[in-house]
């Protein structure tokens, strides 16, 4: 009972305060990183070079006051940061730190398609957050947003039916050890894929060039315009979950998950010094600074180049590839 | 135990937010008790096992179908329903007539399986599996789909092929 019960309780809470500790301090790396990329310092003040800063926002955003307007459904109103930021969080309980049972909360066959049914409900809070403000520029932002997740979120369910053909699984530990196996991590096997899961991912979190749904300059706010205090930093705080969702499932099918770097090589065998979840925690991390970095350097989308890209290139590409793998898979 | 305590909770919840979805006042909030309906409906699939079964659930309908709905609630917005749908009677037969089918088609499939020697299913579908398959019901559903059942499923793609040809027409009407 006490094993079956309070173990996992136990995991899920490690693992969410560490998840939302992240965050706190992605948001911090986010602003140096791109300030050391426009050659500015970025936050200074709080602590030695800012690094309290990640403690100083979330207080100042729960601190603020929590604003309804006054015609917008309050019900809904409620609901949907809570239905933007709980299947971001959910997400994780499927995803593996380690092959030993100690380092994931659940192991299920459908993993991979798990992960793509849970995130596919977040458009949920964008869709109503929108609607809820009675607002204008929200709904137009919750339009755009919805439109856009949609159509990349098909592009990158067509590559990950490729990945599964490659992997010859769906269970996550099981495309990790795949790669094991194989000898060679996926993203030298399938470069085509990782690059449309990465374009997708962009996307599907609405980041830089993607981030439309947030245009300040079109749009005001974006579809959380009308949202203040702790309501508003859930939204944050899914936006910044699904980011690391998305550089956990990158590092997962395409550089290994958490093993070290070659590791049937006997004389690398020194890398499996380091344990495995750590490898994994810099492997995400390296994603998320690619993430950070593209958004330092290129400028945003117009709306119908971004849908333009989505159903005339990238799922084409997608299309294209499965069936590419697949013949692969019979010859080989 | 357990497990009935699971089903009738789990049986009472969609019942009640199926009620409450043609109940609600406002139609984005019956929407959003579909949604409900739908992820709950996907947990009694896993009480079943059938786990791919629940993913599929929550990715087509729930992910994807469902915000199609929410997307023309929004934009269309009905301040009062079309005539056509105000009268109450008319809708009530119409309502009273789709049920009759449905409960007509439960009994039929509830008679014809429960005829069907459930042994011979069942080892009709341990040989054709491969031994040692280690995919679960993906795996299985997998096998059966493009085995024993690949004309129907042709069909039904023809048939989703043929629906969205059909929707593009109406959309665009110069091409």
């Amino acid at each position: 009972m006490i094993d079956s019960l309070l173990v996992p309780l136990l995991k899920i809470a490690v693992l969410l305060n560490a998840v939302l500790v992240t965050v706190t301090f992605l948001v911090l790396m986010e602003r140096k990183v791109i300030a050391w990329a426009q050659s500015r310092l970025g936050p200074m003040r709080v602590g030695p070079h800012g690094i309290l800063q990640a403690l100083a926002d979330p207080i100042k955003l729960i601190l603020k006051e929590d604003i309804t307007p006054a015609r917008a459904d309050p019900w809904v109103f409620t609901l949907a940061p809570i239905m933007s930021l709980v299947p971001a969080l959910v997400v994780f309980s499927v995803i593996p730190f380690g092959f030993d049972p100690l380092y994931y909360i659940s192991d299920i066959n459908v993993g991979l398609l798990f992960i793509v049914a849970v995130t596919s409900i977040g458009v949920y809070g964008i869709i109503l957050g929108g609607w809820a403000s009675n607002s204008k520029y929200p709904l137009l932002s919750s339009l755009r947003a919805s439109a856009q997740l949609i159509s990349y979120e098909i592009a990158i369910t067509i590559t990950l039916v490729s990945m599964i053909l490659t992997a010859g699984t769906l269970n996550l530990l099981g495309i990790v050890e795949a790669q094991r196996d194989g000898g060679v991590w996926f993203a030298f096997v399938q470069p085509v894929a990782l690059m449309l899961v990465f374009i997708g991912g962009l996307a599907e979190t609405n980041r830089m060039p993607f981030d439309l749904p947030e245009a300040e300059t079109e749009l005001t706010g974006g579809f959380h315009t009308e949202y203040s205090g702790m309501r508003f930093s859930l939204f944050f705080l899914a936006e910044y979950a699904n980011i690391i969702v998305i550089s956990a499932v990158v590092a997962i099918m395409f550089f290994g998950g958490w093993m070290a770097p070659f590791p049937n090589v006997s004389a690398f065998s020194f890398f499996q010094v380091i344990p495995g979840w750590i490898w994994f925690v810099w492997k995400i991390f390296l994603v998320l600074y690619v993430f950070i970095w593209l958004r330092a350097t290129l400028p945003r989308y117009r709306y119908d180049q971004l849908m333009n890209l989505g159903w005339k290139v990238l799922i084409p590409i997608a299309l294209v590839n499965l069936v590419v793998t697949g013949i692969a898979k019979v010859v080989f | 135990m357990l497990e009935p305590l699971v089903f009738y909770t789990l049986a009472v919840l969609i019942v009640a937010l199926g009620i409450l979805v043609i109940t609600a006042r406002s139609a984005v909030h019956s929407v959003l008790f579909l949604v409900g309906d739908f992820l709950l409906i996907a947990a009694l699939y896993v009480t079943l096992n059938a786990e791919f079964l629940a993913v599929i659930q929550i990715m087509v309908y729930a992910g994807g179908i469902v915000v199609l709905y929410l997307f023309v609630v929004m934009l269309v917005s009905l301040k009062h329903a079309p005539e056509l749908h105000a009268d109450s009677r008319r809708l009530g037969v119409i309502g009273m007539g789709l049920a009759l089918v449905v409960l007509v088609e439960l009994v039929a499939i509830a008679y014809v399986s429960s005829t069907r020697s459930a042994g011979a299913t069942v080892a009709r579908t341990e040989q054709s599996f491969p031994v040692g398959v280690q995919g679960g019901n993906t795996e299985e559903l997998g096998w059966v789909l493009y085995t024993d059942y690949l004309i129907p499923f042709e069909l039904a793609s023809m048939l989703l092929l043929v629906a969205m040809v059909g929707a593009i027409v109406l959309a665009k009407r110069s091409l």
